[in-house]
């Protein structure tokens, strides 16, 4: 299903999902090249962050983690700034001081990210507080993993949340359905004893909303609803947004397992290859999108095509602008400890 | 004698462990991070399947549960990962488990040990490159080992488990592919017995974990131009063998501590204040410390670099005591 959008607004929506298809994949190959230490990248969850953070408002703010880079990129930082901290260059958002992990902009909304898991659950929690009790019209988004759950900070965060009807959005990207990474010593997926993860939330009296994180309208819908819960003063919602997980994100270091992505599949089925058959198929979000974009005749096939050169390209450029960006000088890191 | 690297040595431990004491049951499986060697864990757990525990993303929880089974007599070797993680769990071993013994008059003990990877690892930016064993130190109540070689790691362990006192171990993940000489005999390395890693005469350094080698490669760098280096290796920092430190600076008469925590009430400030109040008179140039600086970590190379110890770092301050 298509967010219930212009046409313009859903081909924007397609525009920034290939933006972060493209960064994530230039960023593997970047890693096969050189050394860029550990990082984690946002393929398969594209159409889940992508309409969710479409609809925020400027002042809104969002506190996402480890799997950071499709969410800031959702919400329009520039790909030359992030690439640039990931390489830990002087031209990244954080002059270099973060990294993948931390990867913020308080100009588009990410005031922190956390790496540690559950870290930044109060911190939304947080933010909603401080929104309702300084009058202001403003909505926090909490983005995490199905691992947060199973850290006591989100419990507590949300009965926090609930008794005071705070203007928050805990958002819960589940991309460990198969649960089986664990045992298999991939990577690892969640360790929960309840099987329906909003069952958690039941106790609370926080509305949940369950549903296909591949499907944007289903997102756009949900969050919809969530966001207009929490301006008109009706408090927190829980969605959990059900992902499948890209085979590359199966081993500790990501891998391009699956190739390239050739959006032609989309359209054209004598193009999928055999092996991974399935994730290009049926479940990879964003030729599901491209589908459903054609099925309207919101665009044409030519036009994607035309639309990925350009994106891509771009990501090409950001990398090399990032290559060629200097170091921060060393002394810097002495900087900035306090305000 | 045969060579192993650390994590061989390591894993070989922690086998030996499970097979002769049933006590003894594992929980968590990052004992070696995310390097190559992980698989040595992979492999000792599919061996005793019924004695590792694979706990959720639940640190406080699960090293309280490791608390509370330590009182019933298990003898759990709980593995947190990255330091960092630590304070997750910080309310349980801080208020819990270090004051469980004191607090029942010795009536309860906690005999179990919880491991960590401490240190900058390159690239883990502020949130996973902690090295909190500063802060573990200024928690009375536990046992602190911090190993330097594959030898080390296995014989501090096997005391580890031992105790019936909580032992924090650190370790650090750019230890693990290092070689060394580890006897096939049983053998176990006594808690408060520091190791001379290197004997000299000129200066003396104290180090802990990975700075142990940092500092032995700085000083063949330093012999090949006549200063002559002594390193000390506490091996535990609780407890302490001050007499060791003390001795070799008495013998020298300059100390450089290389530490990997922050500079301000480091594992680096605490042998610095005991050498300053203990051996005062023997000093003949005040002390220095290498130290990480007072920042968080941050994740550029060139600035990381800035504020770790460096070998660099280590040879200039030698030579500043010496001259
Ligand atoms: C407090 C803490 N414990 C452990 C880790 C190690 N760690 C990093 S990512 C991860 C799994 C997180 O799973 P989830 O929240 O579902 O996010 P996903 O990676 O699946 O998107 C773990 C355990 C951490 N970063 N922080
Ligand atoms: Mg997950």
């Amino acid at each position: 299903m298509l967010p219930k959008l212009s046409g313009e607004q859903v081909l924007e929506q397609l525009r920034l999902a290939i933006v972060i298809r493209r960064f994530e994949e230039e960023l593997i190959k970047l890693a096969g090249s050189r050394d860029i230490g550990h990082f984690h990248v946002y393929i398969g969850q594209e159409m889940t962050g992508v309409p969710a953070l479409y609809l925020l408002e400027r002042g809104d703010l969002s506190f996402t983690t480890h799997r950071n880079h499709g969410h800031l990129l959702a919400r329009g930082v520039p790909a030359s700034q992030m690439y640039a901290e990931i390489l830990g260059k002087e031209t990244g958002m954080m002059g270099g001081r973060g990294g993948t992990l931390h990867l913020c902009s308080m100009e588009h909304g990410f005031p922190t990210t956390s790496s540690a898991v559950g870290g930044a659950t109060p911190l939304a929690t947080g933010a909603a507080f401080g929104f309702q009790r300084l009058g202001q019209d403003r909505v926090s988004v909490c983005l995490f993993g199905d691992g947060a759950l199973e850290e006591g900070s989100w419990h507590e965060s949300i009965n926090i949340a609930a008794m005071e009807k705070l203007p928050v959005i805990y958002l819960c990207e589940n991309n460990s359905l198969e649960a089986l990474g664990q045992k298999a010593g991939e990577y690892p997926s969640s360790t929960l004893a309840a099987v329906d993860l909003i069952d958690l939330v039941t106790p609370f009296g926080v509305p949940t909303i369950q549903i296909d994180g591949c499907d944007a309208g289903a997102v756009h819908a949900a969050m919809g609803e969530a966001l207009h819960r929490a301006r008109s003063g009706g408090g927190a919602t829980f969605i959990e947004a059900r992902t499948v997980r890209w085979p590359g994100n199966r081993p500790i270091w990501p891998e391009l397992s699956t190739g390239e992505t050739n959006f032609a599949m989309a359209w054209d089925s004598s193009l999928v290859p055999t092996e991974y058959r399935e994730w290009h198929a049926e479940q990879d979000a964003v030729l599901r999108f491209i589908r459903e974009i054609l099925a309207e005749g919101l665009i044409e096939p030519e036009a994607i095509l035309a639309m990925d050169a350009e994106v891509s390209a771009e990501m090409k450029e950001a990398v090399e602008f990032a290559l060629a960006s200097n170091y921060p000088p060393a002394a810097a890191a002495m900087e900035k400890v306090l305000a | 004698m045969r060579t192993l690297t650390y994590g061989q040595a390591m894993v070989e431990g922690l086998r030996e462990l499970l097979e002769s004491d049933d006590r003894i049951h594992i929980m968590g499986q990052y004992f070696l991070g995310l390097t190559p060697q992980r698989a040595l864990v992979g492999e000792l757990a599919a061996e005793h399947p019924d004695r590792f525990y694979y706990p959720p993303i639940a640190e406080l929880g699960y090293l309280g549960t490791a608390i509370g089974a330590a009182m019933t007599g298990m003898r759990p070797i709980v593995d947190l990962a990255t330091a960092s993680f630590m304070f997750q769990a910080w309310a349980q071993i801080t208020e819990e488990m270090a004051n469980i013994h004191y607090m029942s008059d010795g009536q309860t003990k906690v005999p179990m040990v919880f491991h960590f990877n401490h240190g900058i690892r390159g690239g883990g930016a502020a949130q996973h490159s902690h090295s909190p064993q500063a802060m573990l130190w200024n928690t009375p109540g536990m046992e602190i080992m911090l190993p330097s070689t594959p030898y080390d790691v296995k014989g501090l362990l096997k005391t580890a488990a031992s105790t019936d006192n909580p032992t924090a171990w650190g370790d650090h993940v750019k230890l693990f592919m290092m070689e060394g000489e580890v006897p096939e005999e049983d053998y176990a390395i006594p808690f408060g017995v520091a190791d001379i890693k290197r004997e000299g005469s000129d200066v003396t350094i104290v180090a802990t974990s990975l700075m142990v080698q940092r500092s032995l490669a700085a000083a063949g760098k330093l012999a090949s131009e006549g200063i002559s280096v002594e390193i000390v290796d506490p091996r535990t920092i609780v407890p302490l063998d001050e007499a060791a430190i003390l001795e070799s600076v008495a013998k020298t008469g300059r100390l450089v501590v290389v530490d990997e925590c922050h500079r301000s009430c480091g594992v680096g400030a605490e042998f610095s204040a005991i050498v300053a109040e203990k051996a005062f008179g023997y000093l003949k140039s005040p002390i220095r410390r290498v130290v990480t600086e007072d920042v968080p970590i941050p994740f550029s190379p060139p600035m990381e670099e800035y504020v770790e110890p460096t070998e660099a770092k280590i040879i200039q301050a030698v030579k500043e005591v010496i001259d």
